[in-house]
């Protein structure tokens, strides 16, 4: 088959925050969950966010995605303002927001159905990134009957034919067993290098993170802001072997882990409950909920 | 069919149903072997406790299983009979059906449209908690006919039900199947024919076949009640109305035969709709 004719021109967006508060609640009940946030998400580059959980990451996704506007400060998508949810900018969602009564098939093609534009040259991109996330044979199948895996790489190959400018995922491999999200660790950065989308991954996970970034953000507990940025620059294509091997790799992860243990430190001393969770998972390593 | 006589499930059931009519028949015939001297000690104890001497419940006064079957057997030639089963079903039929072309619109209105939920909401919650039988006088001064009442019960005894599904569905789907929905393009039309409406269908199914046997237990208390909008005594007055006159006629084996019908009646439209219902959402099953 061939690629290029199918695969429709792929045009990477960057996305600019700039000064990003968000709050909940009125008057003095009122909380900033993300306050004066600033960071860049580069063209054509993989972008990791890593915090704790319960940090205000996902609030930012809502933001980034359009389906809540900040407080204060703005968002652009290619120095235009992000105002509402669009194809654009396509959010893979923690555990699985397939649409239960939709076959595989049903699934990959909602965008383009809903927009109208099921084409010759839609369908047979859709066959293309059916072929490409190996699910050919649970074509036909629904969501319910496929495993963990599947729906993630199905869900992958929706977000795919709408041709996102930016692909945003939300702890996408979160609730898989270790081996199968190692594998979709492999599976998903092969994707990125092939495609070099613009792609903000949003993870708890430093293993996943290292492994995946071209650039990690480590995030402060709520108010959610950047505490430090760290450039990957391990070569491409990675294999998982190397992680456990390269002695930059793990100079990266324990950069980022001191980097998240002062983080930690700072919270716990004010003593919050969120605080001892968080020390607790990343200074004690164990495992995480 | 070989493996449902195998099963042991079919046997338990099997079972079940043939003790209980064994002890019922036994139950009965108590009449028959038990002297009545037998039980002077228990109606002297009730007079003691200051209740009424000469009645004491027995099941020795309820029909048993062979007379009842008898008692079938004689019916099912009579036109009578069939006649009751069919205007039984057809009022169950047009208030079922009334309630689901009513019901589910509007249910799913009141999920998706802030607005006509805070102008059809309220009223709906106060109606609500009135039980169809209160509605049995004034829906008999309100329409014109007799079977129109009954009919209008029945369909207040599913709508209810129907409605409370379809808007608890509808607002229980996951709000990040309207954000994925959203992002992908799709306008509020298709997410309302895409999403909302797959979404809320198991819902729709279950409302259904609960709002179905509730309207079951109306439709035969909406009979007896009216007395059953028949113009000739005893013929064609619907499944409530045949056991309520079999009572006033004193065929105490007809009232069994009539509930048994009912419940037979109530059972298959179950589990017709369930069947149904298993077709409208294949990715239920087989998980």
């Amino acid at each position: 088959m061939a690629e290029t004719a199918i695969r429709p021109r792929i045009v990477p967006g960057e996305i600019l925050v700039e000064g990003v508060t968000k709050s909940y609640g009125a008057m003095h009940f009122r909380k900033d969950v993300v306050q004066h946030c600033s960071f860049k998400i580069e063209r054509a580059k993989l972008t990791v966010m890593v915090g704790p959980s319960g940090c205000g990451k996902s609030t930012l996704i809502r933001l980034l995605a359009g389906f809540e506007q900040p407080t204060d400060g703005r968002i652009l998508l290619d120095g235009a303002p992000v105002a509402e949810p669009s194809r654009d900018r396509l959010v893979v969602f923690q555990e699985t927001a397939l649409f239960p009564w939709m076959t595989t098939w049903q699934n990959i093609l909602y965008g383009p159905r809903a927009r109208g534009e099921l084409t010759r040259e839609s369908l047979a991109f859709g066959e293309f990134l059916l072929a490409k996330v190996g699910l050919q044979e649970f074509r036909d199948k629904y969501p319910g009957q496929l495993s963990g895996g599947m729906q993630r790489r199905a869900e992958l190959a929706r977000a795919m034919i709408n041709n996102p400018k930016v692909m945003i995922l939300d702890e996408p491999f979160r609730g898989l067993d270790a081996m199968t999200k190692e594998l979709m660790w492999e599976y998903y950065s092969r994707l990125y290098e092939e495609n070099r989308r613009t792609n903000f991954f949003v993870t708890t996970d430093i293993d996943e993170a290292v492994f995946l970034a071209d650039r990690i953000f480590v995030m402060s507990n709520i108010p959610t802001q950047v505490r430090a940025t760290i450039e990957v620059d391990l070569p491409r294509p990675r294999k998982l072997l190397d992680l456990f091997e390269s002695d930059r790799a793990n100079d990266i992860k324990k950069h980022a882990l001191s980097i998240l243990h002062a983080e930690a430190m700072r919270s716990f001393s004010r003593g919050s409950k969120a605080a001892a969770d968080f020390v607790d998972a990343y200074l004690k390593r164990a495992p995480r909920t | 069919m070989r493996k449902l006589v195998t099963s042991p499930a079919f046997w338990r059931g099997a079972v079940s149903i043939v003790v209980f009519l064994a002890l019922w028949e036994l139950g009965a015939r108590s009449k028959q072997w038990m002297a009545p001297e037998f039980f002077t000690p228990f109606k002297e104890l009730l007079g003691a406790m200051g209740f009424k001497k000469d009645y004491l419940p027995w099941i020795g006064a309820v029909p048993a299983p062979s007379g009842v079957l008898e008692a079938w057997l004689a019916v099912l030639d009579q036109p009578g009979y069939w006649q009751s089963w069919y205007m039984s079903l057809f009022r169950v039929l047009s208030g079922f059906v009334a309630a689901m072309i009513i019901g589910i619109p509007f249910g799913l209105a009141l999920a998706v449209s802030r607005v006509a939920n805070g102008i059809g909401f309220p009223v709906f919650e106060v109606l609500r908690p009135i039980p169809p039988l209160a509605w049995v006088p004034a829906s008999i001064i309100f329409w014109p006919t007799q079977e129109l009442a009954i009919t209008f019960i029945t369909f207040l005894g599913a709508f209810y039900t129907i409605v409370i599904n379809v808007l608890g569905g509808a607002r229980s789907i996951d709000v990040r199947y309207f954000q994925a929905a959203q992002s992908m393009g799709s306008s509020r039309w298709d997410i309302f024919r895409r999403v909302i409406l797959p979404g809320t269908l198991p819902s729709i199914v279950v409302g259904s076949a609960v709002g179905m046997g509730i309207t079951w237990e109306v439709v035969v208390a909406a009979e007896m009640i009216s007395g059953g909008g028949s113009q000739q005594a005893g013929v064609g007055g619907g499944l409530g109305f045949f056991i309520w006159n079999s009572y006033v006629g004193g065929s105490y084996e007809q009232i069994v035969v009539g509930m048994i019908s009912i419940g037979i009646a109530g059972f298959v439209s179950s589990e017709l709709l369930r069947w149904g219902g298993r077709y409208a959402t294949p990715w239920l099953r087989q998980r």
